[in-house]
């Protein structure tokens, strides 16, 4: 529209523009095709089958981590919970509900998976209120649940394994291990979860007043407040949504090795934000896609199960990962300077 | 002597000239007076003068010889400092850590000789009569005390030029006293003071010198002898007045809003908002004038809700509003445009689109869905409307330059279909062009039914633009005029009633 004015600047800067925007695909594309080289097996059906399952599971995490990022905060308590969400879902299948007379409640799949959303949930809520109501950092409210969820996991089991989750047909929980093993059309339930909750989110994101609210407070909360945001509700639905999102992963996890152990999910919270990141959430709140999120996810997932197919070494592994988050928060900056640089010639030419 | 000249001094803006070639005399050892209205320059050459901003054309000259700052300690070590009217304090630290921030006493060059920083921190405060401990946390101190502490830390450095931008806004009485006899103490000392005030008065009895200043023009410059308010007030406004729009003759409706016995608790006790009491017909722009601090943008974030420690009650076309958070209140017809654009009404993150329509998404979304399609046209609607001057709406709100920001804001607060709407300051930072377009804007709006309250520290726009005029002091409402029977003079006496009685010490 301006290339009239002044062509050669701007038609290259928007072409430098479009490249810096879809950098994370660029990333993708790059690992895959590097990849495909380097490691053998690595374009079979088999191995992507188990590769997007071991995406997923971060994706999912990273999904809700990218809604809470986008509304200023942060939520460092998702790994716990998933472990958490694993033992309740172990403890349902092994020992039903107790109720101390003598018999107790049994549930089938179904109800199981309610309960354990719920539970996820719940977590999610207490970060939510420890921060809207209680005014707690969300760094330390969610770090302090984080303990607390751990530590009720490990209690839930004396730090024992939940073994043989393979559920009882005479209750309807024997297809618990459909969840991690089965597949529709070739695809594994996991992924088509994914496919779900990842179609929910960006649509939550992109066409819903919640979605626009959560950009708003994460951008600038008086302002919103202002603007007649309910800044607080805002604020305990991305936090809820990213129990939820930690709840199913539990699921899929205790489901997969069919077994639930109180350990489980250590650090993911760390990888949820890398992924985010990557995928050009800013951590000041405000700005990011779910999309880029998901991006970001497969790029870090494919890496380090193509490092291991190389046979490069864990330790290698662990700095690659982290050369690669800075290059794309490095890179994310140049674009932000040159999108406002743009934006401000534009106006500047209608001035 | 003149100290300091700039000569052909330009500053522009993305979207605005802030400064238009201006020749500017520092006189050493005087009082220079710099006046103007809001926006019309001041604050710029003065920022331009202590090295804050650089001049995009034209010299500064010290002493004669071509000088260029790269940043407030370049010029501090020059010998300039300012004083900020916005406290640039670290409210966490004490008295005397404040006055020596990055330029510490160190003994040995390593560890801060706090000793010494009390001493000389005391013996400041006991040459500006003050009786303030060093070791106080700054945050613990009255907003006046804490302009005593800016104006300690340029003496610290020595200034041979102190510029002070609007010093006794926040001053009580007695704190303006003592601030004067400093003044003429550094005068003395061959001192070149620049002095920023819009209290006329103050003006002409301490100045030596008085620069005028108009949409970044200077209009006056002269010596302060037989000066008096009416040349000041002629060159701030000029012959051609500002295009005020065109009165559109309608009559008014009946009431459509009213605020009773509004109280709002200050922070460190007292009253921001003292038992305000006002009504507002369909129609009709009620003007609101006062002095900074005078608690008018407290008592319209009341009445948006902003406040939930706030007490009153307020009726909407005679039924009484009982909703508390803003949303609701929105969503009954008020709506308000914020003094601070970039803190309080944008997202300055999100596009242009997403922040005119963030507080009406309601209307585009049936149940929980959006249909982005007729939010964009509806924005497309009022950027028309409003004659926004973008090139898109989609890009982000910040590369807009003030006027264009503020016409977002009053977008924004339009599509919510407002039946009272709250504006405070609307001219502040933007153009004149801007300006006039914002007034054509609220006449119309008023002349369409709506009622408008605004707030605003122009006399000039508050005479010209409203049909009743409501004068605030200390939280109070100290006077109500007629649009024909108010004067600027009226006005002024009105909004310094509680300041003149105001206790001399606390």
């Amino acid at each position: 529209m301006m290339s009239a004015t002044a062509p050669r600047p701007i038609g290259s800067t928007n072409a430098l523009l479009l490249i810096l925007k879809l950098r994370t695909f660029i990333a993708l594309i790059a690992v895959f095709a590097f990849f495909a080289f380097a490691a053998p097996n690595f374009l079979s059906a088999a191995n992507f089958v188990i590769m997007s399952k071991h995406v997923a599971l971060n994706a999912f995490l990273a999904i809700g981590m990218t809604f809470v990022i986008i509304s200023g905060g942060i939520d460092l308590s998702v790994g716990s919970i998933v472990g958490l969400c694993g033992m309740v879902a172990g403890w349902l299948i092994l020992y039903g509900v107790d109720l101390g007379m003598g018999w107790s409640i049994q549930f089938n799949t179904l109800e199981i998976c309610l309960i354990v959303i719920l539970v996820g949930i719940a977590v999610g809520a207490v970060n939510g209120l420890l921060i809207t109501r209680l005014n707690v950092a969300p760094f330390i409210a969610t770090l302090g649940v984080l303990y607390v969820a751990r530590g009720s996991a490990m209690l839930s089991s004396d730090g024992r394994t939940f073994p043989n989750l393979n559920g009882n047909a005479e209750y309807g929980s024997d297809t618990f291990r459909m969840i991690g093993a089965g597949s529709f059309v070739g695809i594994p339930i996991s992924i088509w979860m994914l496919i779900f909750v990842g179609v929910l989110a960006a649509y939550i994101a992109n066409r819903t007043p919640l979605g626009r609210h959560i950009y708003a407070v994460g951008g600038n909360e008086r302002g919103a407040a202002l603007s007649g945001v309910k800044v607080g509700r805002t604020k305990m639905f991305v936090y809820m949504f990213s129990g939820f999102c930690a709840a199913l992963v539990g699921l899929i996890v205790s489901s997969q090795l069919v077994a639930s152990h109180p350990a489980t999910g250590d650090t993911f919270e760390l990888n949820a934000i890398a992924a985010a990141v990557l995928g050009g959430t800013s951590m000041n709140g405000g700005r990011g896609r779910i999309l880029g999120t998901i991006v970001g996810a497969f790029v870090i997932g494919v890496l380090s199960d193509g490092l291991v197919m190389m046979g490069v070494s864990s330790f290698w592994q662990t700095v690659i990962k982290g050369l690669v988050i800075i290059a794309a928060v490095v890179i994310d900056q140049a674009q932000q300077k040159l999108q406002a640089r743009v934006a401000l010639q534009a106006q500047a030419a209608l001035a | 002597m003149i100290g300091l000249q700039i000569r052909g001094g330009t500053k522009v803006y993305p979207g605005t000239v802030a400064l238009k070639s201006v020749d500017f005399d520092l006189h050493m050892g005087a009082v220079n007076v710099l006046v103007g209205e809001n926006g019309a320059g001041k604050s710029t050459m003065m920022k331009v003068i202590a090295g804050v901003e650089r001049l995009t054309e034209g010299t500064i000259l010290l002493d004669g010889q071509p000088v260029s700052f790269h940043g407030t300690d370049d010029a501090a070590k020059h010998g300039v400092g300012i004083v900020f009217q916005e406290l640039n304090l670290f409210p966490n630290m004490t008295v005397a850590e404040n006055i020596f921030i990055a330029r510490e006493r160190l003994r040995g060059g390593i560890d801060i000789d706090s000793a010494a920083q009390r001493r000389e921190t005391r013996a400041l405060m006991q040459r500006l009569e003050q009786d303030i401990d060093p070791d106080t946390p700054v945050g613990e101190l009255r907003v006046g005390q804490q302009q005593i502490v800016e104006i300690a830390k340029s003496l610290a450095q020595n200034a041979r030029i102190l510029i002070l931008d609007e010093p006794t806004s926040a001053l009580s009485a007695a704190e303006v006293e003592i601030l004067f006899r400093v003044i003429a103490d550094l005068k003395r000392a061959g001192v070149g003071i620049v002095y920023i005030s819009h209290r006329l008065e103050e003006l002409i009895r301490i100045g030596d010198h008085i620069t005028v200043l108009r949409d970044g023009a200077i209009t006056g410059a002269r010596s302060m002898k037989g000066v008096d308010v009416a040349w000041i007030v002629r060159n701030m406004i000029g012959e051609a007045s500002k295009d005020f729009a065109k009165e559109i003759e309608h009559p008014f409706g009946g009431e459509i809003f009213r605020a009773e016995d509004v109280c709002l608790p200050r922070i460190g006790g007292g009253l921001a908002v003292d038992h305000v009491s006002l009504s507002l017909r369909e129609g009709e722009i009620l003007g609101i004038y006062g002095l900074m601090g005078a608690g008018r943008s407290e008592f319209l974030e009341c009445v948006i809700g902003k406040h939930p420690h706030s007490t009153g009650r307020f009726h909407i076309a005679g039924a009484p509003m009982a909703e508390r958070s803003v949303a609701a209140r929105i969503a009954r017809g008020i709506a308000l445009i914020p003094e601070d654009r970039k803190n309080d009404g944008l997202i300055q993150m999100l596009s242009i689109r997403e922040n005119m329509s963030l507080s009406s998404l309601g209307d585009f979304t049936r149940l929980f869905d959006m249909n982005l399609g007729a939010e964009r046209s509806r924005v497309r609607d009022f950027v028309k409307r409003l004659a926004i001057k973008i090139a898109s709406p989609e890009h982000a709100v910040s590369s807009l330059s003030g006027g264009n920001q503020q016409k977002v804001v009053i977008g924004k607060a339009l599509m919510t279909k407002p039946r009272v709407l709250l504006m405070d300051e609307p001219s502040r930072g933007i153009d004149i062009g801007a300006k006039a377009e914002v007034f054509r804007t609220m006449r119309k709006l008023a002349a369409d039914g709506l009622g408008i309250i605004f707030v605003t520290s122009d006399l000039e726009e508050v005479l010209s633009l409203s049909d009743r005029i409501i004068v605030m002091s200390n939280g109070r409402i100290t006077g109500e005029f007629d649009r024909h029977d108010a004067t600027d003079t009226g006005l002024i006496a009105a909004s310094a009633i509680g300041h003149t009685q105001r206790e001399p010490a606390e």
